[in-house]
């Protein structure tokens, strides 16, 4: 699972979809991808800083900014490059996502987090 | 041929086995490319964008989304959901760049709203149509489905759902569940009538007007006839008659003499006004 996909994710309990959902015993990997600056500036507006800034606490990453990026800092390579890695390349092969409202756990292995649900939670 | 729709629920359907013949075999990666294709010419995008994968599979469609050309506007970057494990150990296995996610479209789709530029799902949502089990129906799990998508698409944003409905009630049921949750619905058909026959539901988040739908998305486009029923629906109101008047009494002459009734010669009096005798 991707830092970006977490940052778009809620919890699919039906009375819950809390957001966002926090990592736990996560396992990390680099996977590199090839660099997009357009894709960066495109998502850019629709990221939750204040969450992602969360989610990249609770992976170890302390280094990303206060502030998102805007106006100058859009066309600032370095900026781009290093959310290309936190957001695209970096995985969670292994852990847990828990929703903070719920406490439901969605089990991640090999990288996929499971997010079925039983029927009486689902529906 | 039977439908694997009919035979087993989707997780227990694709199996190791069905996954690994369905992911190898070249004649359904040739028309999966071609659907994708296509639905990423109704998509239009310009530019790399973020797209939710519906019934991702093995990431066949998912492998032409990442590798799609500059001057096409790709490569975009994509979320894959399926129910399938199998599936997705098999796309797994292959690579693939999209992000995967273990989930059942049915229970809905959990993202926060405006997060995707578009959606695609090839081959999927027919399955939507089953119930497997007495505590869901298929009409639940087709709105569940809808309104999440709705909701997660970004405004403007466009979803193409290639399906094979087994039935006109069922592809009836779909659009209307679509339509139901707010899209603007409209249904593009290749190669109407033949074998081949593909269907693609094309939803549109806003954008208003007549234009804003599949009309203006197929606009352009060669060798599209647009039956649009809305129309048909204004056109038939402005001519349709009064009761009583001449329009009025030749057509019912003409549904009772095509149900074989004996009906009077039309001659000129026809529908003409008796005047008064004095």
């Amino acid at each position: 699972m991707k830092v970006v996909t977490s940052n778009f994710i809620t919890c699919a309990v039906k009375d819950c979809k809390s957001f966002p959902l926090h990592f736990r015993d996560a396992k990390l990997e680099l996977q590199e991808l090839d660099f997009q600056a357009e894709f960066i500036q495109n998502i850019i507006p629709r990221l939750d800083w204040d969450k992602l800034q969360i989610t990249a606490n609770e992976l170890g990453f302390s280094n990303i900014s206060d502030t998102k990026p805007n106006d100058d800092a859009l066309n600032n390579e370095q900026i781009l490059r290093d959310l290309h890695k936190l957001l695209l390349e970096v995985q969670i092969m292994e852990g847990k996502l828990i929703c903070g409202d719920c406490g439901h756990e969605y089990m991640i292995k090999e990288g996929i987090a499971n997010f079925l649900l039983p029927s009486h939670l689902g529906l | 041929m039977s439908r694997p729709e009919d035979v087993l629920p989707p997780d227990l359907f694709y199996n190791d086995n069905e996954s690994r013949k369905y992911t190898t075999s070249s004649r359904i990666r040739n028309i999966q490319s071609d659907m994708t294709h296509r639905a990423l010419e109704l998509l239009d995008l310009k530019s790399p964008s973020l797209i939710l994968d519906l019934g991702c599979g093995s990431g066949l469609s998912g492998e032409i989304l990442s590798s799609l050309p500059g001057e096409e506007g790709g490569p975009h970057t994509w979320i894959g959901m399926d129910i399938s494990p199998s599936m997705l150990d098999v796309a797994l296995q292959r690579d693939v760049e999209g992000d995967l996610l273990l989930a059942d479209i049915g229970q809905g789709v959990p993202f926060r709203p405006g997060s995707f530029d578009a959606a695609i799902s090839i081959s999927a949502i027919q399955w939507l149509c089953n119930a497997e089990t007495s505590d869901v129906s298929s009409e639940g799990r087709l709105r569940r489905f809808f309104e999440g998508l709705y909701a997660c698409l970004r405004r403007g944003g466009r979803a193409v759902c290639q399906f094979y409905p087994k039935n006109d009630a069922q592809r009836s049921m779909i659009s209307a569940a679509a339509m139901h949750a707010g899209f603007g619905a409209g249904i593009l058909e290749d190669d109407p009538g033949t074998k081949n026959s593909k269907l693609y539901l094309v939803l549109t988040v806003g954008g208003g007007g007549l234009k804003g739908d599949i009309t203006g998305v197929v606009q352009g486009m060669d060798e599209v006839d647009v039956l649009d029923a809305r129309k048909r629906a204004i056109q038939n109101k402005t001519s349709s008659s009064k009761k009583g008047d001449k329009a009025w009494i030749m057509r019912k002459k003409d549904q009772m003499e095509r149900k074989g009734k004996v009906v009077k010669a039309t001659s000129k009096y026809t529908g003409r006004k008796r005047r008064p005798a004095f």
